[in-house]
């Protein structure tokens, strides 16, 4: 009985290889449930997403399962086994336990602490428990994984900062505004990242879009798009009274907005706060607008020095992340091996034999009167009949069956005996 | 009886300015608990001592440096509350109970015990005069926190250094409107305080201003708030203008207060 992953990911493999292996769809399904069929697997559950494809299985024989898994992968997939070789990685046993962890976490994810993977890995689980894939190793391999997942988000602070200069746009325009809902926003000119930023703003809910553009048709186009409000763009100046955030991208090569024109429009606005995002390069604001008061300019370095701070902040938090999955990969081993037949037998056995101690006392000091050799005959009675009871279970237990686990769990519960105890005896 | 409270909510107040400074650091919401049930529970007590003396002593217990002192900080964590409930403001404990803790040892360290009341101070007007004047001055020092928190987290935005305790700062807006909100309830507080002062200096002494060195100050700083509304409406002063405006009103206050104390003049002796 071994946990055992096989997979591979964008690290350590090409998209092209990555999308030739992914399961989507209806193959997914497809995928599982012949992979659950190989002879080597008990338990079986597939996660594919488009930065991995991996393979979980509970298996009998590792090497032999190995085989097998890139044979169906190859197979399922149509592709050449040994182009397999270079692009897949294989753990097993402890290894496998903490990758598991570790992606639930979103430490192996390529943007470390991105929420999706746990989303992801929650789908392929609930696939596999309707399919009826999977069993009690991996059942609670995966319930811990997502716990531990959990555990790593509310105890290090990996998912907190943004990433992307789109989410940083939108935080730092929460630090600076109460409400973005009540906020006009403005978007001078259009480029991919300039219309990047300006989406995930409106999708935050602004109160008002304002766009302009050199063209004035382009304006009136992006306009429609985000529901807003075109305006030429000899005009912009005099809209920027009322905007509060203001990204701007034109092909400008000089600045559009000098120092001088900012303080009129400061004054126009009543000193209000205002942010503004310049990703041209070359640069369209006047740099030392952000000497005024009330006046926050970011450029594109800007941004990206808040992104390379929060990446950097994620890692540091990422290393703390790791101490708690090797924590929790332990207290998980420690259930795994609880599993193994002898304690249980052990624990059993002295559960029975207790039993039959206290059942013997209370009888014998009820009846003192009684010889030595009815005494006798009545512990012989007591032990025959626990022996005959636990016998069935002991049997059970020794035999090398498939089930094995799945029996160990169920007479550990039927009996009342916790892992714990099973552990120490 | 009246000192164990007293020194109950202090040692209270203490523990919460402790965990306070700690958040700065540290911060979880466990923390941010900790420090309001430990506020919350200081501010109960100090209540109780402040009736107990009413009672004791048979007039309002705001008649001198030690009993002002002490309501002046029961008034801020007063406020500080409405505040919490009102905005959430996090981190706020943080610039506030240090504050709190400072003007409750300074009151701790004063003469305690309770005198005949100076014909002069029996008077209707000591209650209305002294709460107005202390609620007005408590929020004013409620926007020296604000005000103080304003310009941390202004200077991590101005200076693109994300760091420290931006992100569990307030946003500069919510701060700004905060400070506003707190100078607009302190300022007509300080108005009518003045003018109760003047009504009630007029039948104490029979006449209405004595340019005594406490209604000088008062009077300053008076002025610096109606230039902090006036600038903010007039001319739009706000944000970082009017967050160093309000530190400013209140250090003014502060000297106010203990500069004159020190000092010994005046009709205002006993306070």
């Amino acid at each position: 009985m071994k946990v055992f992953v096989v997979g591979l990911n964008h690290k350590t493999a090409d998209v092209d290889v990555r999308e030739k292996l992914a399961f989507n769809g209806s193959k997914l399904e497809e995928g599982l449930m012949r992979f659950r069929k190989l002879p080597e697997v008990q338990e079986a559950m597939i996660l594919s997403t488009c930065n991995r494809v991996e393979l979980y299985a509970n298996v009998s024989d590792t090497i032999k399962a190995i085989e097998s898994i890139k044979t169906f992968l190859s197979e399922f997939h149509n592709i050449n086994k040994r182009s397999l070789d270079n692009a897949l990685y294989i753990h097993d046993d402890v290894n496998a336990v903490r990758h598991i962890f570790r992606v639930a976490s979103s430490l192996d994810s390529m943007v470390i602490g991105e929420p999706q993977i746990l989303g992801q890995l929650k789908d392929a689980f609930e696939l596999a428990l309707e399919k009826k894939t999977t069993s009690i190793v991996l059942n609670k391999l995966m319930k811990k994984a997502i716990s531990v997942a959990k555990r790593v988000r509310t105890e290090t602070r990996i998912a907190e900062n943004a990433v992307s200069i789109s989410f940083a746009v939108v935080e730092l325009a929460k630090k600076i505004f109460t409400d973005l809902s009540k906020r006009v926003f403005m978007l001078l000119g259009a480029g991919e990242m300039a219309e990047l930023a300006a989406r995930h703003l409106i999708s935050n809910s602004v109160k008002e879009v304002v766009v302009s553009n050199r063209t004035y048709e382009r304006a009136c186009e992006l306009a429609k798009e985000f529901n807003g409000k075109p305006v030429r763009f000899d005009e912009f100046i005099n809209e920027m009274g009322s905007a509060d955030i203001i990204i701007c991208s034109t092909g400008a090569s000089d600045y559009i907005l000098k120092k001088s024109q900012m303080q009129k429009v400061m004054k126009d606005r009543k000193q209000r706060q205002v942010f503004i995002i310049d990703i041209s390069v070359p640069r369209n604001i006047d740099p030392e607008i952000n000497d005024l008061d009330n006046v926050y300019l970011y450029n594109i370095d800007d941004l990206q020095g808040v992104v390379d701070e929060n990446i950097f902040e994620r890692q540091k938090e990422a290393e703390k992340a790791e101490k708690i999955i090797e924590e929790e990969v332990e207290t998980y081993l420690k259930w795994q091996s609880s599993l193994d037949s002898v304690p249980t037998i052990v624990a059993l056995r002295e559960k029975a034999e207790e039993i039959k101690r206290e059942e013997l006392d209370k009888l014998l000091n009820k009846i003192p009167w009684i010889g030595e050799k009815d005494k006798e005959a009545i512990e012989y009675m007591a032990t025959a009949i626990i022996n005959k009871l636990i016998h069935p279970p002991t049997m059970a237990l020794k035999e090398d069956n498939e089930d094995k686990d799945v029996m160990i769990d169920i007479i550990r519960k039927l009996y009342g005996i916790n892992g714990h105890e099973a552990e120490k005896k | 009886m009246g000192v164990m409270l007293f020194e109950l909510a202090l040692t209270f107040y203490f523990a919460a300015t402790i965990v306070s400074v700690i958040e700065l650091f540290k911060g979880t919401k466990i923390t941010s608990r900790i420090i309001l049930m430990l506020a919350g529970t200081g501010f109960a007590i100090h209540t109780i001592s402040i009736i107990y003396r009413y009672v004791t002593a048979g007039h309002i217990p705001i008649t001198n440096a030690h009993e002002a002192t002490s309501f002046f900080s029961w008034c801020i964590v007063l406020i500080f509350f409405i505040l919490q409930f009102r905005y959430r403001v996090t981190l706020l404990s943080s610039f506030i109970m240090p504050v709190v803790f400072v003007l409750m040892l300074s009151s701790s360290m004063l003469p305690r015990e309770i005198k005949p009341l100076s014909p002069v101070l029996q008077s209707y007007w000591l209650g209305i005069h002294t709460i107005l004047a202390f609620l007005g001055n408590a929020a004013f020092a409620l926007a020296f926190g604000i005000g103080s928190m304003y310009l941390v987290q202004e200077h991590y935005v101005k200076s693109k250094q994300l760091g420290g305790l931006f992100e569990r700062l307030p946003s500069l807006q919510t701060l700004d409107e905060i400070n506003y909100r707190l100078i607009t309830f302190g300022f007509p507080m300080l108005t009518f305080a003045i003018i109760t002062g003047a009504l009630w200096a007029e039948s104490a002494w029979g006449s209405y201003w004595n340019w005594d060195p406490r209604e000088v100050w008062s009077l300053m700083t008076w002025f610096i708030y109606a230039i902090i509304l006036h600038a903010r409406l007039a001319a739009g002063w706000r944000g970082r203008r009017a967050a160093l405006l309000s530190i400013l009103g209140f250090l003014t206050i502060l000297i106010a207060f203990f500069g004159i104390k020190l000092l010994r003049k005046g009709l205002h002796v006993f306070l």
